[in-house]
């Protein structure tokens, strides 16, 4: 990184996602916070600054200044605790912010957590607050859903490229697939591609499942200066490089309704800051929050050309043994997706996986990883790469 | 929503003005104050637009978000303009298997939702094929 | 018009009735049935809007805009405002909303006359719509419709589409038909709607009319009365001494039903759609309560180019889909969903 230091992960922590009800907002970021600070080694004093990613507890929980909550509640006071917020990416903006306050200089340890409470309220409520990353005035307004939008863009590419509803389909088969080796995920059963197939319409032509879960759950990762990194007892995974683009707020108003013209900067911005192209990628966490999600990241990303991603996806090449692993955790779909946390828990599996600890679901020769975390339809994209 | 945010709106979303940049001979719906292409360089003033325009893409909503539960399944699409710009709204008054991307449409004035029963109601466009 | 149509044939099954006799009892074969996102302004809107493309005034002339409807769809908040803002007619102009039964439209159209003939405006816009609910299994529900018309008045006489020469009313107290604050459905009288109310008021304001023009029936081209159903307009046209041609093309009650505040007016539209330059119109409204208001109607020149302009009522009726009963009642929310 031009005039900036280097950056290691060194600590990675995540609470179990799902319907957890004995569980709150403080109780998730505490355990995940906690956990994570333990895995760097470090004693909590030596935490210099917090950034957390928390999308809607305003509307979940009707709680607003999270960053005070956190800190308070972690027992980081009165060290510096700012919230984060870019819809679905705000756990890869929270990411990307500590890395830029540690790569300054400024600090030497800083926290970057994210979070979601989502089931407190009802289902109706929640897919009201998961509306508000969309454009509430001219697409909300009108009657459409999250699901919708992406529906739109899945018909599109339908349209436009062939693409089919099996290659859809195929995209939840084999991230349940992953999801079921992953203690922490939400699904941890296989499915079928014909019960995928036959799950109830959404908005056509997304079914039931191909719809990431309503989920609660947090993940936090410690961030450490270059000097500090390699003094910690666990092996630094390093930031490579770290990307961010912003897009319109609206589908209707993208440049190519089936391209995320902010995935392809953010991706771009960090394979050229550290100095890699796609080919040295060895597996990758991507924002499937649909599974046609999945399927315009990894052409997005540039894995494979525009209008290909389902048929690598039929065709076996982005399967844990393929030619190249996307979605070993499981992804949104089968881990789950509280949204503030997803993010962050992208950048702990990558962690895990170039670290040699990702049980069952271990990519073989993992030693460069990139996540890749979404907001809204694509308004906003934050990626990383981190290697060994 | 409260009224003043919805009253804001009112001319634009139910004439469908919007505003067009002079200088690059773009036009916005909604309506936007900075070009984005031309930003300080661009001259923008409002604009009606004619309604019609043709369907890009669209889904059949099944599982409603709150307030439009009495009206699934319906259709919602993004609509180009044939003035340029891309709109996202319902399609009415036919049936879901009558709309494919390409199909022609134009915009009604239709009732969208309300606040609540005994709250304001909120009138905008929608499409009905042309 | 909205484009849903439900059969009477259908609402009589539901309730137990003979299909063909109640269809041949009312004479009303179909009628009009709102969409869930269709109500009495954007009816009015619609309708508006299609006055406007014949008219070919800017909306910002507009000194007036009336909407007569029995169901608002605000108790307190007139509809014409909202007109108004979807037409574009801002700046100078006066609004109010109308009630009076099936005549609102007609009312409206008396007051634009009012406000053009004595150059306090340029143009007046009167509407007559409804989307009228009928009390499951009474007799009204076969009747009751959705559908609405406007016209644009002006007092210049160049290339309209018709020229009012005379209107008269008469106004009663008739408790025949009638509607409480807060209510969902009226209430009528039965058979009293009948003699003292619909044939007393459309006979007599009829006659007054035509006194008061030298005319008799055989100088009318066409002849439009208000259509509570097909057999009342027909008895009152005989009455008065007109012929069955003379009300055949006004008669839209048998395909869209009874649209209240819009049937008239749309009756009106309807011998617009054929009419040529110099026939006569006499056209009579009638709303419960009671009272009539009657028009003598002469075609003019500017009839067969601004008739292309916009759709023909006669093609809005037969742009239809079928509705079950079901169907029906969810659209008329006559379900009550959860709060």
């Amino acid at each position: 990184m031009i005039g900036m230091q280097k950056v290691a992960i060194i600590g990675v922590g995540m609470t179990d996602f799902g319907e957890l009800w004995d569980k709150s907002l403080r109780d998730l970021t505490v355990q995940a916070g906690l956990e994570a600070i333990r895995d760097s080694g470090l004693p909590g004093e030596e935490i210099d600054a917090l950034y957390a990613g928390c999308m809607s507890s305003g509307i979940f929980v009707q709680q607003e200044h999270i960053s005070s909550i956190l800190a308070d509640y972690c027992g980081l006071t009165p060290k510096a605790s700012t919230r984060v917020e870019g819809a679905c990416a705000s756990g890869g903006l929270a990411l990307r912010q500590a890395i830029m306050a540690v790569a300054s200089g400024m600090y030497d340890f800083v926290v970057a957590g994210g979070v979601e409470k989502m089931t407190d309220i009802l289902t109706e409520q929640t897919t009201m607050a998961l509306a508000c990353a969309a454009d509430r005035e001219w697409e909300a307004f009108q009657g459409v859903t999250f699901p919708g939008l992406y529906a739109m863009m899945a018909r599109r590419h339908m349209h436009d490229f062939g693409t089919t509803e099996e290659q859809l389909s195929q995209v939840a088969v084999k991230n349940h697939k992953n999801g079921a080796k992953n203690p922490h995920a939400q699904y941890r059963r296989p499915v079928t591609i014909e019960q995928v197939k036959g799950s109830s319409l959404i908005a056509d032509p997304i079914r039931l499942l191909h719809c990431s879960p309503i989920s609660d759950g947090a993940a936090a990762v410690v961030v450490a200066s270059e000097e500090k990194a390699r003094e910690a007892e666990s092996d630094p995974i390093w930031v490579l490089g770290t990307g961010q683009a912003s897009d319109t707020i609206a589908l209707h108003d993208r440049r190519e309704i089936t391209t995320m013209d902010a995935t392809v900067a953010a991706g771009r911005e960090a394979l050229d800051m550290a100095g890699l192209t796609i080919g040295d990628i060895d597996l990758v966490e991507v924002h499937d929050c649909f599974t046609i999600a999945e399927i315009a990241a990894i052409e997005d990303l540039g894995f494979f050309p525009k209008g290909e991603g389902g048929k690598a996806t039929e065709d076996g090449l982005t399967e844990l043994e393929g030619q190249i692993p996307v979605n070993p955790s499981g992804g949104l779909k089968s881990k789950g997706h509280p949204v503030g946390a997803t993010g962050i828990a992208q950048a702990v599996e990558v962690v895990l996986q170039l670290r040699g600890k990702a049980g069952k679901r271990q990519v073989r020769d993992a030693s460069i990883g990139m996540t890749h975390n979404v907001g809204g339809s694509g308004g906003t994209c934050v990626t990383h790469i981190l290697g060994r | 929503m409260g009224v003043p945010r919805f009253w804001r709106e009112i001319p634009y979303r139910y004439q469908l003005i919007g505003t067009r940049c002079s200088t690059c001979d773009s036009s916005f719906f909604p309506p936007r104050a900075i070009c984005p292409k031309c930003r300080g360089a661009g001259n923008v003033e409002e604009t009606k637009l004619s309604g019609k325009g043709e369907v890009v893409t669209y889904t059949v909503v099944r599982v409603a978000p709150e307030g439009f539960e009495r009206e699934t399944p319906y259709i919602v699409a993004i609509v180009r303009l044939e003035e340029g710009p891309r709109i996202t709204s319902q399609i009415v008054d036919c049936d879901i298997d009558e709309i494919e991307i390409g199909t022609k449409v134009r915009a009604v004035f239709r009732k969208v939702g309300e606040e609540s029963p005994s709250g304001a109601i909120y009138y905008s466009y929608k499409f009905v094929p042309a | 018009m909205p484009r849903y149509r439900i059969r009477s044939r259908d609402i009589a099954t539901m309730w137990g009735q003979d299909p063909v006799a109640v269809e041949k009892g009312l004479g009303i074969i179909e009628k009009a049935v709102p969409g869930i996102d269709e109500d009495t302004i954007t009816i009015s809107v619609e309708a508006a809007r299609d006055a406007l493309k014949r008219a070919r005034i800017s909306p910002e002339e507009i000194g007036a805009i009336y909407v007569g409807s029995e169901s608002h769809p605000y108790a307190v908040k007139p509809s014409g405002s909202v007109v108004a803002a979807a037409i574009g007619a801002v700046g100078r102009m006066t609004s109010a909303d109308y009630e009076f039964a099936c005549k609102a439209g007609t009312a409206g159209i008396q007051t634009s006359m009012g406000l053009v003939g004595s150059g306090l405006i340029k143009y007046g816009l009167a509407i007559g719509a409804d989307t009228a609910q009928g009390a499951p299994g009474d007799p009204l529900e076969y009747a009751a419709a959705a559908g609405g018309a406007a016209f644009l008045v002006a007092a210049d006489d160049k290339g309209n589409v018709a020229r009012i020469d005379h209107t008269v009313s008469m106004t009663t107290d008739t408790p025949d038909f009638w509607r409480r604050e807060g209510q969902s459905y009226p209430r009528h009288g039965g058979r009293f709607t009948g003699e003292p109310a619909y044939f007393k008021h459309v006979v007599e304001t009829s006659k007054m009319l035509m006194e008061e023009t030298g005319t008799s029936p055989s100088d009318f081209d066409h002849a439009v009365f208000h259509m509570p159903n097909r057999k009342f307009p027909e008895r009152a046209s005989k009455t008065l001494g007109f012929t069955r041609d003379q009300v055949k093309q006004g008669l839209v009650v048998q395909y869209i039903g009874n649209t209240y505040s819009g049937c008239s007016p749309l009756g009106l539209c309807s011998v617009f759609d054929v009419a040529t330059p110099g026939e006569r119109i006499l056209l009579t409204s009638y709303g419960s309560g009671a009272g009539s208001d009657s028009f003598h109607i002469t075609v003019q020149d500017g009839i067969e180019e601004r008739r292309e302009l916009a759709p023909l009522t006669g093609d809005m009726i037969s742009r239809k889909k079928y509705i079950n009963y079901a169907t029906y009642v969810k659209y008329r929310e006559k379900l009550n969903f959860a709060e």
